[in-house]
């Protein structure tokens, strides 16, 4: 496979001078791929930080379930920005920043394909977030109490989903039109074709969800009767923040991890084609989307009932859940190698790979009826599982291609270190909250729960692990930030 | 530390994309219809949820529409049969821009674009025959969404006709890749408005 190491010609030139303003112009007008990629993965990171703030308040002030210490009105807004950035803050915009960063360096293009449109779409994705950010501040968002901020909100997220359409039309073109002559699709790294799956999976499913938010935003402004105003925004929207259409935005991290397995394992990926179809297998979630839908299995009826119920549920939950299987057990055979040598880059990505797993099979249990999980705190431990999950992978990615992104690698010792950090962050944050979620704990409630266990036990351990995640997301800033600007400053690419 | 500036290969030569504009405007054209076809999902899903009322002939239909409303069908009709003029105007377009005909490109660029404002036009001419009023309830509101979604498309239709006309009129005959988008996305708004058209006006 050609790869194209060298800064892009496309980029745009930088102005004369070297000026603090002619490098945020610079940075403003980009089209390199690569900076396009930083800018989204970078604000991406801004979101994660604070979902894992909210996320750990929201834990914190479940300690004690007899009292309340923040504002009681604030709570569906922190509840929102968890869930609405969860998805479209930080599932979606990081990988597609991955995705645009490098993927045409992959397939031997020279930069991202309508490399104005990445920007444009970058753009509008972070004004679209500030917006909803900014309206949930002020009382909008689903269940918000201003009228004017709860439509701000709706205008943000549409926003956002056009900014992220945008950008993954770029993706799609690069991988589909910009290939290296003579390589067929079944060539790519396979980090480009999950790329590709998962933007195609976006670019499919978020306008049927933007459909609907017109509708929202229409009712909401003028009648609010028919999409019952502020208070069914969820009712209509939720599934496009939630399983099983969040597996759809972490398709690339899938791809991420099959790609550096065979990588370290230093050998050919045995069965390389079964990777490409685990892969496509995850978009199968795609259907879900499309139906609007979340698709449990009821254990009751006749056979004929239980087989009717079951269908859909395997369909939209446990094929996904297969894909992933498929991939991971072909990465696990390409690591079965006496070449192999484990890279700092990998642990991060092979620990946040399985917790992705665990949020496939989690929503798999989730939706079974008989363990009576719906309503509960598990769904919201599945994810965390995804997010923090995702972010682990995008990290171990990074690091395995800080060369090409910025010219320069990251410490060896901050790479695992974080990334172990991450995953004991994951674990704590989320697995407390399966426990919770099997003993009742309801979800989206911070008081007036009982249940028989230990209540605070398990919400103090989930506070402690988005504490220990908050640490992770600020000490990997601070890491890349550093090798970023000793890259500068050696004259490295930017 | 060594840094993959120094150790780079120089690059190879620039691949030229294959048809990368045809492509985008493939995704856009699935990303629409999807949103398109996802609010006519929604759309029935209300209408299967209405009460159901004796209409004519002692049959029993879904109270959707409301009594007091008239969909006016001669300008709906007229409005489809427009559209569908509009795409085979787009594709006189393809035809002769494949023939490097650039009289003809621009001619029939042009005239997609004007019936794409005569569609327009036709679109605000039904709203002011229904006398419909957005907050009077759930079917008006749905209506005016739906339709206003679909008459948003057309707008960008009739620019992008207008935009892809100047190009050829300035000279670009030999970039055959915006005209055949340009036809692509016509077929898409025509499709997507054909079947706003059929369930929302017909099926009612």
């Amino acid at each position: 496979m050609t790869t194209v190491n060298m800064p892009s010609t496309t980029g745009a030139a930088v102005p004369a001078g070297s000026g603090f303003l002619s490098a945020v112009a610079a940075w403003l007008t980009t089209t390199d791929h690569r900076r396009i990629g930083r800018l989204f993965m970078g604000f991406s990171v801004l979101w994660v930080l604070s979902i894992v703030v909210v996320n750990a308040i929201l834990g914190f002030e479940r300690i004690d379930s007899a009292s309340i210490a923040i504002n009681e009105g604030a709570l569906p807004q922190l509840f929102a920005a968890s869930r609405t950035l969860a998805s479209f803050g930080v599932l979606i915009p990081l990988t597609l920043g991955l995705a645009i960063a490098v993927v045409p360096t992959q397939v031997g293009a020279r930069s991202i394909m309508f490399a104005r449109n990445a920007t444009f779409g970058f753009f509008l994705w972070l004004f679209g977030t500030s917006v909803v950010v900014g309206s949930l501040i002020a009382n909008g968002g689903p269940g918000g109490g201003s009228a004017t901020m709860v439509d701000l909100y709706l205008l943000g997220l549409a926003t956002a989903m056009l900014g992220l359409v945008a950008a993954s039309i770029s993706v799609i073109a690069t991988v589909i039109t910009a290939r290296t002559a003579g390589t067929d699709l079944a060539d790519v790294p396979v980090f480009s074709w999950a790329a590709l799956i998962g933007a195609v999976s976006t670019v499919l499913t978020l306008p049927v969800a933007l459909g609907t938010l017109i509708y929202v935003a229409v009712d909401h402004q003028y009648v609010k009767a028919a999409f019952g105003g502020n208070t069914e925004i969820s009712t209509w929207l939720g599934w496009a923040m939630t399983q099983p259409q969040t597996f759809l935005y972490v398709i690339p991290v899938v791809g991420v991890l099959a790609e550096l397995a065979p990588a370290v394992a230093r050998k050919a990926q045995p069965l390389r084609g079964g990777v490409f179809v685990g892969i496509g297998l995850m978009s199968v979630a795609l259907f879900g989307s499309v139906t609007q839908n979340i698709h449990g299995f009821e254990w009751s009826g006749t056979l004929s009932d239980k087989v009717q119920s079951f269908v859909p549920y395997a369909m939209f939950n446990l094929l996904p859940l297969l894909g992933m299987v498929v991939v991971l057990g072909l990465a696990l055979l390409a690591l079965r190698s006496d070449t192999l040598k484990i890279t700092p880059a990998f642990i991060p990505v092979f620990l946040g790979g399985g917790m992705i797993l665990t949020a496939l099979l989690g929503n798999a249990v989730q939706l079974l009826s008989s363990a009576q999980l719906a309503g509960t705190v598990f769904e919201e431990g599945v994810l965390h599982y995804i997010t923090y999950g995702a972010v682990l992978v995008v990290w171990g990615a990074v690091a395995h291609w800080s060369t090409q992104l910025w010219g320069r690698e990251l410490p060896a010792q901050a790479v695992i270190g974080l990334g172990v950090l991450g995953f004991a962050g994951t674990v704590i944050a989320a697995l407390s909250m399966y426990i919770a979620g099997f003993a009742d704990q309801q979800s989206e409630v911070v008081a007036d729960f009982t249940y028989a266990g230990p209540a605070g036990l398990w919400n103090s351990a989930s506070t402690v692990g988005h504490a220990l995640m908050a640490l992770c997301v600020v000490a990997g800033v601070a890491t890349a930030t550093r090798s970023i600007t000793a890259s500068a400053s050696t004259g490295g690419a930017q | 530390m060594s840094t993959a500036v120094e150790r780079a290969l120089p690059p190879g030569p620039a691949t030229a994309a294959r048809h990368p504009l045809f492509i985008a405007t493939g995704a856009v054209v699935a990303a629409g219809t999807m949103m398109v076809f996802g609010m006519l999902a929604v759309w029935f899903k209300f209408r299967d949820a209405s009460p159901l009322r004796e209409g004519r002939n002692a049959k029993m239909i879904h109270d959707w529409l409301p009594a007091d409303l008239k969909i006016p069908e001669v300008a709906t009709n007229t409005l489809a049969i427009t559209m569908v003029i509009a795409v085979i105007m787009g594709q006189w377009a393809v035809y002769s821009a494949t023939r490097k005909d650039s009289q003809h490109t621009t001619l029939a660029l042009f005239i997609t674009g004007m019936i794409g404002i005569a569609a327009i036009n036709a679109q605000v001419a039904i709203y002011k025959q229904m006398g419909a009023v957005l907050a009077d309830g759930a079917y008006q509101t749905m209506f005016f969404t739906i339709t206003g979604t679909v008459l948003a498309l057309m707008c960008s239709g009739v620019a992008f006709s207008f935009v892809a006309a100047f190009r050829v009129l300035g000279g670009r005959i030999a970039d055959r890749a915006v005209v055949t988008a340009h036809a692509m996305y016509w077929y898409f708004i025509t499709t997507a408005f054909i079947a706003m058209w059929f369930v929302v006006y017909v099926q009612k």
